[in-house]
């Protein structure tokens, strides 16, 4: 059974039961609210009163929200009928595609008039985008014409033309709506063969706005073909045009919202460019390094089969217009090439995989790093998966890589690939065929600079340097700010403010640290903060944080080493650390015990307690570079 | 279905749609007594009632409501 659908956006999870309550969370709270908090909500179907309540909580939350992610973008919306539903769910809608929508809609009736005026309320506006879209009942194409009339197209086509013209003289670019076609007959079957019947009016109406979009340059958003895809009989509903003015069934708002807005986002380089695949029950049935090559399932023969070659299909439609294809599977690398080198029925091969990570390494890190190999930001990949637990790893870890929401039938992948808008493009040129490519050697040669088999040699090959350092003066607003934005790699999320950070500088019962990473690919800047208390016998911490971005670096070992050092040289004899539990931080539910804590029962909030002995632990050998004030005297350091 | 399941159901949906906080709805509840219950808010209200019970109110019926118990009682006609 395939329960994919289009006008449910079946391609986005479904909104939590607690969505509402933590939307309420992010407008109440103190502090700054960060981006992927946001995106994480507005990410997900929502229905048309959670779009405006999203909305109404982006304008509470204000200058709170860390909108360095989110392109502002002014549109106007040139709409026949009422804009009251259309526009806080466009802008709700603009939040999942990276942009930060401010709308402005004329009056009813007023468009043209407005285009027209060089110094009127649209004008002030400065629109960088104006959306047209018409109905066929206020452009008049609602009334049969017998043969040679055609005044009324002609008239339609004047207005949508002059609307276009105006805005574009106002700055704007013009995005234009194609007219759908009504649900219901006039002749019948006849209906598209004569071209005074409501539908061929439309059709006629609708080329014609093809050509004004090409004078301009200007983007079509086939909201006609967008109603043949969902039925025109479930876009139309009368009642509420009637009612409200409201051109289609008010169902529809989220999904028109989310065109709209991915066309916007295509408009400002928002799109993906790169699809991240994963390899067992994604793209062939079974588990190769179990079923091995005459055990998994694809090709030709059976049903499952024939789906996932459809899926390699589908990829391969995406690579043929400039999209790049990677790949990152849990696997053997040997077991994971073999069916791309010697099964006869795959139609991807090696060639079309830009990157290709096959290992046991956490995925939300390999996509990081296919993102750095194709020198990408994160925000242009999206991650196919068959399996929920990594999907929701990775929209946790990476919450701007685009995680299409798929269920246990693969026969319905590449509908949810193909109606997802992630690829969404204005424009098709040459140079996109050969994209896909350019990456392809680009990538290779970064691989072979970087052979990614053992994991530690490919950390010592990232020539990784770890700066540790006492906060001062310099690093103070940064850690606030990591203080107050770290949920997940936190092991206290005590929070606290730039006034308390400085009097820990001064504290000297304080033993505190700024960690900053930068390696081959770049500077991560301050990516740790970490603070103990120091008592004579025993070092407690009070707070141990770390970017997720810096993820299986071992920086947590760089930072154990430098603590121990201090606390050596102080004369203590203990460092314990407690893990308090707190909605996002689960990732470090392990993390003294990977460090080589023990036990120490449980903290009062629910968590739990952990101690070193200082006398029992060796410095290891870290793949990196350690230097500043707080660097530890590790063996390599030593040998040097 | 009785008519107080029907006003518990419908005092979330109201909440949902005009974004409110602990509501409380009487029969007598009218769009004078709650400021977001608008012309805007109360297509938004019908449409979510009509998802809800599986519904449809023609515009002459949504023109007859008047009050809160006035919706309850066309809920419970149509959702018997």
């Amino acid at each position: 059974m395939s329960s994919f659908s289009v006008r449910d956006l079946g391609w986005l999870e479904r909104p939590a039961d607690d969505w509402r309550a933590t939307l309420k969370a992010l407008c109440t709270a103190d502090g700054p609210v960060a981006g992927g908090d946001l995106l994480a909500l507005a990410r997900v179907a929502l229905n048309i009163d959670q779009l405006i309540q999203l909305d109404r909580a982006v304008g509470k939350i204000g200058e709170r929200l860390d909108a360095k992610r989110l392109t502002p973008l002014r549109v106007a919306l040139m709409v026949d009928g009422t804009t009251d539903y259309l526009a806080p769910a466009l802008r709700a809608s603009g939040l999942r595609h990276g942009l930060s929508i401010e709308t402005y809609a004329p009056d009813f009736g007023q468009a043209l008039a407005e285009a027209m005026h060089p110094d009127g309320p649209l004008a002030a506006f400065k629109p960088e985008v104006a959306l047209v879209a018409s109905d066929y009942r206020s452009l008049g194409l609602a009334m049969p014409q017998m043969e040679g009339d055609a005044s009324a197209i002609s008239a339609a086509v004047q207005k949508l033309g002059q609307i276009a013209a105006g805005v574009a003289r106002l700055g704007a670019t013009p995005m234009l709506q194609t007219v759908p076609a009504p649900a219901d007959p006039w002749l019948g079957h006849l209906d598209a063969g004569r071209a005074g019947s409501p539908t061929g009016q439309v059709a006629a109406v609708n080329a014609r706005l093809r050509e004004i979009a090409a004078k301009h340059g200007a983007p079509i958003f086939d909201a006609d073909a967008l109603a043949a895809s969902v039925g025109r009989d479930a876009w139309q509903d009368d009642a509420y045009w009637h009612r409200a003015k409201l051109a289609f069934s008010p169902d529809l708002v989220p999904l028109w919202a989310d065109h709209a807005a991915r066309i916007l986002g295509a408009l400002r380089g928002k799109s993906r460019k790169c699809l991240v695949l994963d390899l067992d029950n994604t793209l062939w049935g079974g588990v190769i390094g179990d079923d091995g090559l005459d055990g998994i399932r694809l090709g030709q023969g059976s049903a499952d089969g024939e789906a996932y070659l459809a899926i390699q299909r589908y990829a391969l439609d995406l690579k043929k217009r400039g999209v790049v294809l990677a790949v990152v599977s849990k696997n053997e690398d040997d077991a994971a090439r073999k069916p791309f080198r010697e099964h006869p029925e795959m139609l991807l091969k090696e060639d079309d995989i830009a990157v290709f990570i096959a290992n046991w390494t956490d995925k939300a890190s390999n996509i990081a790093h296919v993102a750095k190999v194709l020198n990408i930001g994160t925000d242009a990949l999206a991650f196919l998966d068959d399996n929920p637990a990594e999907r929701a790893r990775v929209r946790q870890m990476l919450p701007e890589v685009a995680v299409p929401e798929v269920g246990d039938d693969p026969s319905t992948y590449p509908r949810v690939l193909a109606q997802s808008g992630l690829f969404e493009t204005v424009a098709l040129s040459a140079d996109d065929a050969k994209r896909a490519a350019q990456y392809a050697e680009n990538a290779k040669r970064a691989a072979a600079m970087e052979e990614i088999g053992d994991y530690d040699d490919y950390l010592a090959s990232l020539d990784m340097r770890c700066d540790l350092a006492p906060f001062d003066a310099v690093g103070r607003a940064r850690i606030a700010q990591l203080v107050n934005k770290s949920n997940q790699f936190n092991l206290t999320t005590r929070r606290y403010t730039e006034a308390d950070i400085a009097g820990f500088e001064t504290n000297p019962g304080v033993f505190d640290l700024q960690v900053r990473l930068t390696d081959r690919f770049g500077d991560n800047g301050m990516i740790s903060v970490v603070m103990f208390h120091k008592g004579r016998e025993e070092w407690v911490c009070d707070t141990w944080l770390m970017s997720c971005r810096v993820l299986k670096r071992r920086v947590e070992e760089a930072v154990l080493a430098s603590v121990v050092t201090a606390a050596r040289e102080a004369g203590a004899k203990r460092l314990v650390g407690d893990y308090q539990p707190s909605e996002k931080n689960r990732m470090v539910a392990g993390h003294f015990e990977s460090l080589g804590f023990v036990p120490a029962g449980e903290t009062e909030g629910g968590g739990t307690r952990w101690v070193l002995d200082l006398d029992t632990y060796t410095l290891p050998d870290l793949p990196m570079h350690m230097t500043g004030p707080r660097a530890p005297n590790t063996p390599r350091e030593a040998a040097e | 279905m009785s008519q107080e399941q029907i006003t518990e159901t419908l005092t979330k949906i109201f909440e949902d749609v005009m974004d409110l906080d602990d509501l409380t709805l009487t029969s007598a509840t009218t769009a004078d007594d709650i400021e977001e219950w608008d012309s805007l808010s109360h297509v938004r209200l019908i449409v979510a009632v009509e998802r809800e019970w599986g519904i449809s109110f023609t515009n002459a019926e949504i023109e007859g409501f008047k009050c809160v118990g006035d919706l309850v009682s066309a809920i419970e006609a149509k959702a018997a």
